[in-house]
């Protein structure tokens, strides 16, 4: 199959973009405080609540805007679509359920891809949207990853993937979608092998499949604070254990503290502190 | 003729006949009558049982999956093998009973083998936490796959897992990590691997230890990306809703060779490997065999590189080309 790549230049702030994400209205009620925030003074602050530092979504254009440098954002693989392959449904069809969420997100899946510049080091980058069922990976959102990785290794570019999912492996495409995991894995051994610099900044929420694929096998990996991040669902596992988890379970603060992540990086200094790595890691 | 101790509802036609057929077997001295009588039970038995087995819903195929007396990897190690040396502990945390691992011969071929274990009696069960591992479960796992890389033995995998242990220790010491970290290192490892999900292939805990040149499953296998009850409390929030999940995610050996994640179907003794172990392991056995001296001629780059291309290929998505025109890549079912 011929691959043919048409990158396009995307403007996050479109009316499109607007469309999703943080409520609609005037004010918004901080979920980290319960304070009523004017949208103007969240949005101007990267949605980070000014009061108490709470990191609330971003969508996926919008985190390409805080991230890169203006215009220099090319999306690839916007041509690679989802299908409906197990013909799935529930109490809609796949394919419907598909249909609504391009059109409520004006994403055509949950990953954005591309190449553009952090601080005018050229990098390719990858976000994946909590908002497109659930930021969830089927087979589009495993195969844009896995052709920019394989790009960013042709190239020898460094690569961040910004991951948000709650969740995981997407069910509706079935095994395939497990299988992601392993195909992007695989493809991330390689451009390590490559000598390739991968970070990996993991947002509220990163889960299952993904958090059980590439956002933990970064280089580094960097988390924005108090996101939840973990394999298993709190809900299955309170299921399980039956007794009551702990305070601060599965959030950036429990990872680093078990190990896990390098460092938590608040949202304002994540370009600066990505630049920083990629100068500490790059080629010389 | 072997029988299960106590069948499923959908076997109920062939427990009535083994039941009269216990009464004849019972009795001190057949008479020619109901020695003829027991014969024709017999074949009525077989009869019935391959008529039930060949049309097993997913739901049903579950629980065979999931039957006690279904063969496990230790029943394997015994029966299709000719020497098992377990070796335990990932020299870190600790030793996960839910994943055997160990040297082991298959005829002459030297072979590591890595398998979830279930556990038999009841015991052993809560001590293997049902196949259920833990962080340090892979991380033997891992372990041990590159002790077989160096020294070039080939690696057999046994899946047969509900899922990768949800609790708060298995969190704390990296679950997630450690099953991206073992896809990662499976890729690359140089030395054949084969990968056969023997029972459950549940989920992200199966593919920890899933990544191979050669995917099997058991006829009445499972591999998916849920777990029906999970799929069933997410869409219709009741796990009572199992088996419509099990019939919209397509996870059983019918469906998986057509979706290209697996490369052959081990069939399985008449009424499932519970009914008869042995069969069922020299099947296994004589599988692995053929399928490792394949395996074993082919230079481990060419291995990498198929291997690489093997899982590449694996989704199902639309491709808009620049002239307009859309292509299909990879399996879809039609309505
Ligand atoms: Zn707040």
């Amino acid at each position: 199959m011929a691959i043919v790549d048409t990158p396009k230049r995307t403007n996050p702030n479109t009316e499109e973009t607007k469309r999703r994400g943080i409520p609609e209205g005037l004010w918004i009620r901080c979920p980290g405080c319960g304070n009523s925030i004017y949208r103007k003074e969240l949005e101007k602050n990267l949605n980070v609540c000014p009061k108490c530092r709470y990191h609330n979504y971003v969508s996926a254009r919008e985190r390409i805007s805080q991230l890169l440098d203006e215009g220099t954002f090319e999306a690839y693989d916007e041509h690679v679509l989802p299908t409906d392959p197990l013909r799935f449904s529930d109490k809609k069809s796949y394919a419907e359920r598909l249909s609504a969420e391009q059109a409520r997100t004006g994403l055509t899946d949950a990953a954005l891809c591309g190449l553009g510049m952090i601080r005018a080091r050229r990098v390719a980058i990858a976000v994946t949207d909590s908002a497109f069922i659930m930021g969830s990976m089927g087979s589009v959102v495993g195969e844009r990853l896995t052709r920019l990785i394989e790009r960013a290794t042709e190239q020898s570019l460094p690569l961040i993937i910004v991951s948000g999912s709650g969740g995981g492996a997407r069910m509706h495409e079935g095994i395939l979608s497990l299988m992601q995991m392993a195909k992007v894995s695989a493809a991330l051994a390689r451009y390590h092998t490559a000598g390739g610099l991968y970070i990996s900044v993991l947002t509220n929420p990163t889960m299952g499949g993904v958090a059980a694929s590439f956002a933990s096998l970064g280089d580094l990996v960097f988390a924005e604070p108090k996101a939840l991040i973990g394999f298993a669902g709190p809900r299955t596992i309170k299921a399980t254990i039956k007794i009551e988890l702990p305070e601060g379970f599965q959030t950036s603060e429990f990872l680093l503290e078990h190990g896990y992540i390098d460092r938590i990086v608040e949202r304002f200094r994540l370009k600066t502190e990505i630049a920083a790595a990629i100068d500490y890691c790059g080629k010389r | 003729m072997p029988s299960a101790a106590k069948g499923f509802e959908f076997e109920q036609p062939m427990l009535d006949i083994e039941t009269q057929l216990g009464e004849i077997e019972a009795a001190a001295n057949p008479s020619e009558e109901q020695q003829e009588l027991a014969r024709q039970l017999r074949r009525r038995w077989t009869d019935t049982t391959r008529e039930i087995y060949s049309k097993l819903t997913p739901w049903q195929v579950v629980q065979v999956s999931r039957h006690k007396d279904r063969p496990y990897t230790r029943d394997y190690l015994n029966l299709a093998f000719d020497e098992f040396i377990e070796l335990h502990g990932d020299k870190f945390f600790g030793d996960d009973r839910a994943l055997l691992t160990g040297f082991a011969k298959l005829g002459r071929q030297k072979v590591m083998v890595v398998g979830h274990q279930k556990g038999r009696t009841f015991k052993e069960r809560a001590a293997c936490h049902f196949g259920c591992a833990h962080p340090e479960g892979y991380r033997k796992a891992m372990a041990k796959m590159k002790l077989a890389e160096k020294y070039g033995i080939p690696i057999i995998c046994f899946i047969d897992t509900p899922g990768a242990y949800p609790g708060i220790g298995a969190e704390e010491r990296g679950q997630a990590q450690v099953i991206a970290e073992s896809m990662f290192l499976m890729s690359q490892l140089k030395t054949p691997i084969i990968c056969i999900v023997i029972g459950e292939g549940g989920s992200g805990g199966a593919l920890g230890i899933g990544v191979g040149d050669r995917i099997a499953m058991l006829q009445y296998a499972y591999y998916s990306v849920i777990s029906p009850e999970g799929c069933a409390g997410i869409l219709w929030k009741s796990h009572q809703h199992a088996p419509k999940a099990a019939d919209v995610l397509r996870f059983t050996s019918e469906h998986l060779p057509q979706l290209g994640v697996v490369d052959d179907v081990i069939e399985e003794p008449l009424g499932g490997a519970h009914r008869d172990h042995h069969q069922m392991a020299a099947r296994l056995k004589n599988y692995l065999a053929k399928t490792l001296e394949q395996l074993v001629k082919t230079d481990p780059e060419t291995l990498l590189e198929r291997r690489y291309d093997k899982f590449r290929k694996m989704g199902s998505y639309l491709e808009q080309l620049e002239d307009g025109t859309v292509s299909q890549h990879g399996y879809t079912f039609s309505v």
